[in-house]
This record gives C-alpha cells, sequence and structure tokens, in this order.
C-alpha cells in the first residue's frame, strides 16, 4: 500500500503572486522514510502542512494512509503525526502535562494516557524532567517532547518537518539518533540470524522459535533463518545451547542490529539514495 | 457529542493547570482590578458626590466588575495569539478533535477564570463599604449575568487572537479598544458631562447597558446613567441580553471559520 500519494497538488500564496506548490505529484511506499530536500522557500512546509490536513490546497489531491486529506481530512488526522520546525508544545505546563494532555486530544481514556505519557518519557529519557514546566527545557528536550507528542497514537505517518533547526550539534545529534531509533523500531529492530546445513533447517526454525517467541523467518535458499529478539545477547546464548544440545552446528550465528541503511535496503529493495527534488517536481517556485 | 464536549474539556483542563503552575498569572490578574477598586473608591469616592444612599461604591463595584469582565477578551485574544505564535494551533488542528473544541475550551477557561476574580474583587469591595441591598437571589443573578457578559466577550478576543498571531500585538490592540469602550459608559462618572455625540454612544454602548443592569441587580439606584429616556437605560437588562446573544451568535460563528482555515 502506498502511505501517501499526491496528484497534481498546487498551492499559491499571495493570490498567485508565489507559487509554493505547482503540481506536486508523491509516491511514497508504507514502511519507507521519504526525505525532501530543498532551500528555503522550495514548498517543503507547504507540503507537510498539506498532507497533514493543515492547509488546502488550490487544486490536486492527496491521499495518506489511503484516505483523502481533501474528503475526509478528520480521518487522516487520526492516523498521522506531525513534528514541525518549533516546539508546539505549551510552555507552562510540565512535560507530562503536555503528554497528558495532547494523549486525552488523540482519545486515549484516562489511564491509557496517562500510562502512554510515561512510556514515551521514558524512551526519550526525559522522565526526570518530567514534572517541571517546559520553559525549563533545553532546545534539545523540547524537541524531543515535541516528537514524543506526534508519536502518541503510533501514527501511520509521521511528519517531521526539520526537527533539528535551532539546535546546536550536540542536540542535533541526539535527535537525530532519537528519531533513528524510533525509525528502527517501526520497521524492524534487533534481529537473531543462523545459517545452517539445509537438513537441519527445520529443527533448527523450532529451537529459535521457541527461544525468541516469535515464528521466524526463513530464506531456504541461503539456508538462513531469521527473527526479532528484544533481548539480543541473552537469547543468542540460549539458542547456542539449544542447537549444542541437539547436535546442530550453524555455519553462521550472530545477532544483527540494522543501520538505517539496512532499513532502506530492507524496505526498498535498493540502496538508500537521497532523493533530492527540491528544484524539480516536488516544489517548483516560479 | 460526548466526544466534543470531552475535547473541549481537556482544553479548558489546560488552563486551569496553567494557573496551577504559574499561579503568579492569577495573583496579577486578581491584584489588578483590586487595586482599581481601591483607587477609585479612595479617590475618586470622596470627590464624586454621589447621592446614592451606601455611597459612590455601590455604583462603582458594578462598573469595575463590568470593566473587568469585559477584559476577558484580552485574556482571550493574548492567549490565542500565544498559542498562534508557538505554534500550538497548528499541532490542535493537526489533531481528530472537533473544529470548535480549542476556542470553546478557551473562552470557558477564560469564563472560570472570570469567577476566581470576581470573587475576590467582591470581597475587596465588601471591605470598603459596598453593600448590595437586593437579596442574595438577585446578587447571584447578577455575578452570572457577569459571567455571561465576559463570555460573550472572549468571542470577540477569539477573532482578534487568531487574527493579529502575535502576543504583543493582541495586547495592544485589545487594550486601545477595550479601555475606551469601558471608560465612554456610565460604568465610573454619569454620562451627563460628555459631549453629546459622546453620551449617544455611551447610551447604546454595552458596557453601559451591562453596568446599568448590574447596579439593578445589585440594588442601587443608577444615578450615572440615562440623561435622556432612552430604551438601553430603560431596559438594561434585556438590552444586555440582546448584547450578549448577538456577540455570541455573530463572533462564535466566524471564530470557529478562521480556527478552521488559520495558518501560520
Amino acid at each position: 500500500m502506498n502511505s501517501i500519494i499526491a496528484h497534481e497538488l498546487v498551492k499559491t500564496y499571495d493570490k498567485g503572486a508565489v507559487r509554493a506548490l505547482d503540481g506536486l505529484n508523491l509516491d511514497v511506499k508504507e514502511g519507507t522514510v521519504l526525505g525532501l530536500l530543498g532551500p528555503n522557500g522550495s514548498g517543503k512546509t507547504t507540503t507537510v502542512r498539506v498532507l497533514a490536513t493543515l492547509l488546502t490546497p488550490d487544486s490536486g489531491s492527496a491521499t495518506v494512509a489511503g484516505i483523502d486529506v481533501l474528503k475526509h481530512p478528520d480521518e487522516v488526522r487520526k492516523v498521522i503525526g506531525l513534528s514541525g520546525q518549533y516546539a508546539a508544545l505549551d510552555e507552562t505546563l510540565t512535560g507530562w502535562d503536555n503528554l497528558n494532555m495532547f494523549g486525552r486530544l488523540y482519545h486515549l481514556n484516562s489511564s491509557g494516557a496517562k500510562k502512554r505519557a510515561e512510556e514515551l518519557l521514558e524512551k526519550f529519557s526525559l522522565t526526570e524532567a518530567a514534572k517541571r514546566p517546559i520553559r525549563t527545557y533545553s532546545g534539545g528536550m523540547r524537541r524531543r517532547l515535541d516528537l514524543a507528542a506526534s508519536l502518541i497514537v503510533k501514527p501511520k505517518v509521521l511528519f517531521l518537518d526539520e526537527p533539528t533547526t535551532g539546535l546546536d550539534p550536540r542536540g542535533r545529534m541526539e535527535m537525530w539518533e532519537v528519531i533513528d531509533d524510533e525509525l528502527k523500531n517501526q520497521v524492524g529492530g534487533e534481529r537473531l540470524e543462523i545459517t545452517v546445513e539445509a537438513n537441519q533447517i527445520p529443527e533448527a526454525t523450532k529451537l529459535v522459535e521457541q527461544v525468541t517467541g516469535t515464528k521466524p523467518s526463513v530464506d531456504n535458499g541461503i539456508r538462513k533463518i531469521s527473527a526479532p529478539v528484544s533481548n539480543g545477547s541473552a537469547s543468542l546464548i540460549q539458542v547456542l545451547r539449544l542447537l549444542d544440545d541437539a547436535k546442530i552446528h550453524p555455519l553462521d550465528i550472530g545477532l544483527k542490529r540494522p543501520s538505517l541503511d539496512d532499513v532502506f535496503i530492507a524496505l526498498t529493495g535498493h540502496v538508500a539514495e537521497v532523493v533530492v527534488e527540491g528544484g524539480a517536481n516536488v516544489a517548483k517556485r516560479k | 457529542m460526548l466526544q466534543n464536549v470531552s475535547d473541549f474539556l481537556v482544553i479548558t483542563k489546560r488552563q486551569l493547570l496553567q494557573m496551577i503552575r504559574i499561579p503568579e498569572v492569577l495573583i496579577f490578574a486578581t491584584i489588578q482590578p483590586a487595586m482599581f477598586v481601591l483607587l477609585f473608591r479612595f479617590v475618586f469616592g470622596g470627590a464624586i458626590d454621589s447621592g446614592v444612599k451606601g455611597g459612590y461604591v455601590q455604583l462603582l463595584m458594578p462598573g469595575i466588575f463590568v470593566q473587568t469582565v469585559a477584559f476577558t477578551l484580552a485574556a482571550t485574544a493574548v492567549g490565542l495569539a500565544a498559542d498562534m505564535q508557538k505554534g500550538l494551533i497548528d499541532r490542535f488542528r493537526s489533531l481528530p478533535i472537533s473544529r470548535s473544541a480549542v476556542v470553546i475550551g478557551r473562552t470557558v477557561g477564560d469564563t472560570l477564570q472570570n469567577i476566581v476574580t470576581l470573587i475576590v474583587m467582591g470581597l475587596v469591595g465588601f471591605l470598603v463599604g459596598w453593600r448590595p441591598s437586593s437579596g442574595p437571589v438577585k446578587v447571584l443573578l447578577g455575578f452570572l449575568f457577569l459571567l455571561a457578559f465576559g463570555y460573550s466577550m472572549s468571542w470577540i478576543g477569539v477573532l482578534i487572537g487568531l487574527s493579529v498571531r502575535e502576543e504583543r500585538v493582541a495586547q495592544n490592540l485589545v487594550f486601545m479598544t477595550v479601555f475606551p469602550l469601558t471608560f465612554l459608559s456610565n460604568a465610573f462618572a454619569p454620562t451627563t458631562g460628555m459631549p453629546k455625540i459622546l453620551q449617544y454612544f455611551a447610551e447604546w454602548n454595552p458596557v453601559s447597558t451591562m453596568v446599568a443592569a448590574c447596579r439593578q441587580l445589585f440594588g442601587t439606584q443608577n444615578i450615572f446613567g440615562a440623561t435622556a429616556n432612552s430604551w438601553p437605560s430603560q431596559n438594561p437588562i434585556l438590552m444586555s441580553l440582546i448584547y450578549m446573544v448577538l456577540l455570541v451568535a455573530i463572533f462564535a460563528p466566524i471564530s470557529v471559520r478562521k480556527y478552521v482555515r488559520v495558518s501560520k
């Protein structure tokens, strides 16, 4: 399925004097990461704002997660997360207050919103600052919380509009690490992979399933069995013991932690490339 | 429908939380009107021969109450402009909530804030000699009237806040409009001293009809009001109600429309 389809989107400002989007077409596969690159004023933010239902285009159409952006914006809002160029938070409230409030607005119930707030604070290393007002946060902390707020309902499509603008180099790095982790979580984390002789595949598969608790995927051609694991090294040792007991000697065994590049390859089938579309068909500005 | 109610309550709750998290805001919002009560009571109170039983303070309190709730417009406008500026409105607009939840939540929140302010002002007024003489039911009705007026003014604030998009601009704009509106009225002094054209304006000014209505509900003769026997000064309660209904009927739909289309 396509997570985003845009067809001939046009958006002008100042009564047509500025053409921010001039017939934009996008086709984004589910489970992929699309980066929009382009100079200031090339229409990147306008694109995000149209797709996130904040802005109505002059013409054209778009669907997000299969839902028509113009016809059913309310439905689109249920499945997207948006984190903009600045931290859009209530500065007087605490980090916890903010996440709890947004959780309620995403229609989680009272205990659900609280639980999600705590999970996200933990995940983004903000638990210690949870009870402090946002105005005491550093720029990097604000952005992390802003990102957390956009992940409350585990969105099908996440829009990040220059999530590191205005951060110092260290803040930038931290932010990208957080986003990187999040992407890996969404599209697959650490995996246990073993290669065995062909005749041992069925039994080894059973053992791997026993340890990891999930059905492993098996590639008979390269005789590789792999399954996602949460506690990598413990699972690895356990599998090794069981294999040894069963007198199976793997040709290769290891933990694989995907890099962002692996994720790209796994999902798109080719090497990650930076799609530079600033001057081309993403946004033309006359 | 139920979902809509819970959405705006979340927004209202946010404002109440703000009051708890930064109590200074509420404290200053309360000190200012209390200070006004004291200044007017002791600066003008001595100079103006009111001629009503209980002295100038009986006329003053309804005037100051109305002025204070009229400024709800300012609180709403500045609050929303700040939310616009920070991009918070954008975030709200990207959430699956009804299009009116944020603005209704805001106006209700600002009205709740008024309750606290009015209680403090009433107490300060009582300390300096304000004695409403109409009995508890009418006094309560008077306060409800004030809250309703504040609420309807708040809707003008929504439109201003969403239109100017900047806290500072909103602040200047509302002070420039609300201050003259509250002084070109019968709130603090008789309108008879004004030039004819201003008298006419003051007569129809919603602030005047509100003050006259409150004086009536609190049991004080409105000697600052009518020179002519104009309809608004004859029927201040009805006229005020009409104004409130008009304000909400006009500004609520426009403001919600504005919210739907607004874009940072």
